[in-house]
């Protein structure tokens, strides 16, 4: 197997994300566009381990899984927080910063 | 070496499939599904590429724990759960064109990099080197990761209070 | 050496007198006439002294004590001594200096100086005097004075001056002068007019003196290297055969200064304003019009006479302008004497001639004889009209009109009488009086100079002023008087006008009723003491003994001595010419006492369209008055006028619009548009660039992702390539 095989669809799947958290209205949606990316970097992470024969792929990979749950905890109490105030959860009506 | 080729190819088709549902559907729920497959998509790699461990923490993790942490979410934020109008804000074609432009880039990083290295995937690596690794190497990095997560929880308690 | 080294004492004195007179004559018992006759006496001290001093260095020059060379010059007549240079006497201080150049005033005193100095010191303090009796009760009698104590300083400053600015300078001080004293009587207009006309003919000439004057300066630089108005330096200059200034220079320096002393000396064809000049008081007539004004113009000529020598070409003989300017000027002026029935209009038209005699002298290269004419001139000159004034006081009831208020005055006013005839031989040149011998020497001179046309002129002309002399005396004084009646016939201040002061004087003036009778002691006092000088004055240069020339003629530079080579007398021109004048006298008395053809001019036609031509005298005064000077007033004063309100003023007034035009486009375009446009539009373009920049700031959350992802790409896609 090709390491590029991997890397190429990981570099499929982290840009798909970047175009889920650009384009998408819902704020959950964002933050599965995100996931999607931490997929791919997960899955980059590993391949290099596999290639390397070192543990260490996946030892990061763990810890940016750990990192990712907590994140989308964390994103999701704010999704929440944003939908309490604005009773919307889309992203175009958090505009307050707007010049 | 053909089944390994095989086997990936059908789950790289099946993960990119799944991707682009995530960015394209028009349902909110309909998406979180997608992302199942992609997570899952991500496991059945790692064990293709003899990752045992970490494939199975990520479906326990991820697909057990944080999508339904999604569902959750869906649900609180009363996200509509059938699909309306296109959930795409007007970045969409930008962000298109940036996507494609960095997909691009990457690719033609990899390939110029890796030309056509190959992964030997002799035997699974098993989980007592992970643990090894994480328990002596990587000590402090987990315990800065347990405290993260303490973090995380305490902070993601504080801000979804009621008051 | 006093008298010679602090000679600007004389002119000083008088000056000051003029001051004195101004500020203080009016509260003074003889309203300031004292001050005046003591500081002319004054000057007269003073100038005699000068003389005696320096006929005293002269003789020292040649060897001797002064006692002795007095007794030589009586002793030893004809003792003929070495030529040796006599320096005059030279005192100057720095008035103004600026840049190399320096202006000086000072005193040169030599023979000619002293001389003059003497003759205006003794003729003004006759006039003086005689002013006392003259002038008595006159209202501007205080001003008078004070004028003529200025004159007199005037004419000395001119006399000693050293350097042509100076002499410029007391020129134009008695230009002014005469000026003031011909129009005493302004209140008439004929008076004021015949000023004005005396001070603007001579203001003509005086263009001439101002561009020579200039022109001595370069000449002086041209032959030293440094410019200086200085007399003697000129003198060396002009006459200093290495001396590189070129001869066309002195030609117009000479030209130039001729046009003065055309003007100021009365000459053809501006001497018109000289008989019109006799609307003055009696003495001023006397004192400026006779003998001292109107020869500062032969003065200059004298001065500066190796300008004329070289610039003229006075030694090649011929004609030369100065010679033909006197020549024509002592045949006009005796010709209209023949015509005028005023005694003082005669007697100016006599001083014309004269100064012709004067000026020919000097152009046939008679220095000597010219200036010995003037001396002699001043004083017979002086005495006839003086002479004349007394007639009119005591005589003519104030009147100078010889046909109508004159005649028979010869048992009236015997002084008078005797004192005129003198006067009158002496102008007409009968020997052994003064005008005798100083005619001759212009005559013999002309003859041996090789200008023998200026010889006979010279005849011609003495032959004339016997004739019209013998004419004046025998209508004044011989016949029956006719003056009975008419008094007061020259305006003049009324009596009635007198000053309340001299009431008494008025009065006994009053009261000698209007009979002619003879005058007052003071006025002939005068008389007779210019009578002597007018029959004893000829004796300075009998011949060999030659006192005047060997005193008095210029010895300094070395070049002016040489030019001068005065002629010897010659017996039988002198006889030749006493015969003409004696004939010219038998002529006219056979006229008058009725023993030849009477009333030619009104049977003849020719004779009488030439009396005409001469009583409108060559219908000179009609060119000046009416062609020139109208022509000047009328069209081209016109045309000045119309050039300045049309075209000046229209130049002006479309300057002054179009910068009003100017500012009101600058205000509107430039300012409000253009400058605040610039600086509106800058605030305007920030800001609505603010404005758009703003834009950026969307408040969204993925549109800042989007451009961090941008950069990121954009970054990784360069940092590739550029690997």
């Amino acid at each position: 197997m090709l390491l590029n095989e991997f890397l190429i669809l990981a570099a499929f799947l982290f840009c798909t994300g970047v175009y889920g958290v650009l384009a998408r209205k819902h704020a959950v949606l964002v933050l599965m566009s995100v996931e999607l990316m931490l997929a791919g970097v997960n899955l980059n992470l590993v391949a290099f381990g596999a290639f390397h024969n070192n543990p260490i792929g996946q030892v990061f990979a763990l810890f940016v899984l750990t990192i990712a749950a907590a994140e989308v905890g964390i994103g999701l109490a704010i999704v929440l927080l944003i939908y309490r105030n604005l009773h919307s959860a889309d992203l175009d009506d958090v505009d307050t910063l707007k010049g | 070496m053909i089944a390994e080729n095989v086997a990936f190819g059908i789950i790289a088709a099946a993960m990119a499939l799944g991707a682009i549902g995530v960015v394209r559907t028009k349902n909110v729920v309909h998406a979180a599904l997608y992302l199942v497959v992609v997570l899952a998509g991500g496991a059945a790699q790692f064990i293709l590429l003899g990752q045992e461990f970490v494939a199975w923490v990520q479906v326990l993790v991820y697909i057990g724990a944080v999508i339904v942490l999604f569902l959750f979410g869906i649900m609180l934020t009363r996200a509509p759960m059938h699909p309306k109008d296109s959930l795409d804000n007007d970045l969409r074609w930008p962000a298109a064109v940036t996507a494609l432009f960095l997909v691009g880039i990457l690719v033609g990083l990899l390939v110029h990099t890796f030309h056509a290295d190959k992964v030997d995937v002799q035997a699974p690596i098993r989980t007592g080197e992970i643990t090894n690794s994480i328990f002596t190497t990587y000590i402090i990095p987990f315990e800065v990761v347990g405290v993260l997560l303490l973090g995380a929880l305490i902070g993601a308690v504080v801000l979804a209070r009621k008051d | 050496m006093f008298f010679l080294d602090q000679a600007w004492l004389v002119p000083l004195i008088p000056a000051l007198s003029f001051v004195v007179i101004l500020l203080f004559g009016k509260r003074m018992p003889r309203h300031g006439s004292e001050v005046g006759v003591v500081s002319v006496g004054a000057s007269f001290v003073l100038a005699c002294g000068a003389v005696v001093r320096w006929i005293m260095r002269v003789q020292d020059a040649k060897g001797g004590s002064a006692l002795g060379a007095l007794g030589r010059s009586i002793g030893r007549l004809g003792a003929d001594n070495a030529e040796a240079p006599v320096l005059p006497v030279l005192h100057h201080v720095t008035w103004f200096q600026n840049g190399g150049v320096r202006l000086t005033a000072g005193i040169q005193i030599d023979g000619l100086a002293v001389v003059m100095m003497f003759v205006v010191t003794l003729v003004s303090l006759l006039v003086h005097v005689y002013s006392l009796e003259y002038m008595r009760g006159d209202s501007r009698f205080t001003y008078f004075y004070a004028m003529l104590s200025l004159f007199t300083a005037s004419m000395l400053l001119l006399v000693v001056a050293d350097n042509t600015l100076e002499l410029l300078v007391g020129w134009e001080l008695v230009g002014m002068c005469s000026f003031v004293l011909i129009g005493h009587w302004w209140e008439e207009k004929p008076n004021s007019d015949a000023a004005l006309k005396a001070f603007l003919t001579t203001r003509t000439g005086d263009i001439g003196l101002l561009t020579g004057v200039i022109m001595t300066f370069f000449i002086v630089q041209r032959a030293t290297g440094v410019g200086s108005f200085n007399i003697v330096a000129l003198n060396s200059a002009v006459t200093n055969p290495n001396a590189k200034v070129g001869h066309t220079l002195i030609l117009w320096c000479a030209a130039a200064l001729m046009l003065a002393i055309v003007g100021k000396s009365g000459q053809f064809p501006l001497h018109t304003w000289l008989p019109d000049a006799m609307a003055g008081p009696t003495p001023v007539s006397a004192l400026i019009h006779a003998a001292t004004m109107v020869v500062a113009g032969v003065y200059l000529g004298a001065r500066v006479y190796p300008v004329f020598y070289k610039g003229f070409s006075i030694a090649d003989g011929g004609v030369n302008p100065m010679a033909a300017i006197g020549g024509i000027t002592v045949i006009i002026g005796a010709l209209l004497a023949f015509v005028q029935d005023d005694i003082k209009k005669v007697l100016a038209y006599s001083t014309i001639s004269q100064l012709g005699y004067m000026v020919m002298a000097l152009g046939v290269g008679a220095w000597t004889a010219a200036v010995f004419h003037l001396f002699t001139h001043a004083f017979f000159k002086a005495d006839l009209f003086l002479g004349a004034g007394s007639v009119s006081h005591s005589g003519s009831h104030h009147s100078f009109d010889m046909k109508t208020d004159m005649g028979g005055l010869k048992k009236y006013m015997p002084q008078t009488y005797k004192t005129f005839v003198i006067g009158s031989l002496a102008l007409a040149g009968i020997f052994p009086l003064a005008g005798f011998w100083s005619k001759d020497e212009i005559l013999v001179n002309a003859g041996h100079n090789d200008y023998k046309l200026f010889l006979v002129i010279g005849l011609v002309g003495a032959f004339m002023t016997a004739a019209y002399m013998t004419r004046v005396v025998y209508l004044t004084f011989h016949g029956e008087y006719r003056g009975a009646h008419e008094p007061h016939a020259i305006p003049h201040v009324d009596e009635a006008e007198h000053d309340p002061i001299d009431t008494a004087a008025s009065v006994e003036h009053d009261a000698e009723v209007h009979s002619p009778h003879e005058s007052n002691r003071l006025l002939t006092g005068p008389l007779w003491v210019l009578s002597f000088f007018a029959v004893f004055a000829g004796f300075l240069n009998f011949p060999h003994f030659d006192k005047f020339e060997k005193w008095f003629q210029p010895r300094f530079p070395a070049g002016f001595a040489e030019i001068l080579h005065p002629v010897a007398f010659n017996p039988i021109l002198a006889t030749v010419s006493v015969l003409v004048a004696g004939s010219g006298i038998g002529i006219a008395w056979a006229y008058y006492q009725g023993k030849l053809p009477q009333g030619l001019s009104e049977r003849n036609a020719l004779a009488h369209a030439g009396k005409r031509f001469l009583v409108n005298k060559y219908y000179l005064d009609f060119l000046y008055e009416r062609v020139i000077v109208a022509g000047i007033k009328g069209p081209i004063a016109a045309g000045v006028y119309w050039f300045n309100q049309n075209v000046i003023d229209n130049v002006l007034n479309y300057t002054g619009r179009g910068a009003q035009a100017l500012g009101r486009v600058t205000y509107d375009y430039v300012d409000q548009k253009g400058v605040d446009g610039l600086v509106n539009g800058l605030a305007t373009l920030t800001g609505d660039s603010g404005g758009e920049v703003r834009k950026i700031q969307t408040g969204r959350l993925q549109f800042y992702a989007l451009v961090l992802v941008v950069a990121v790409v954009v970054f990784a896609g360069v940092l590739w390539i550029a690997t």
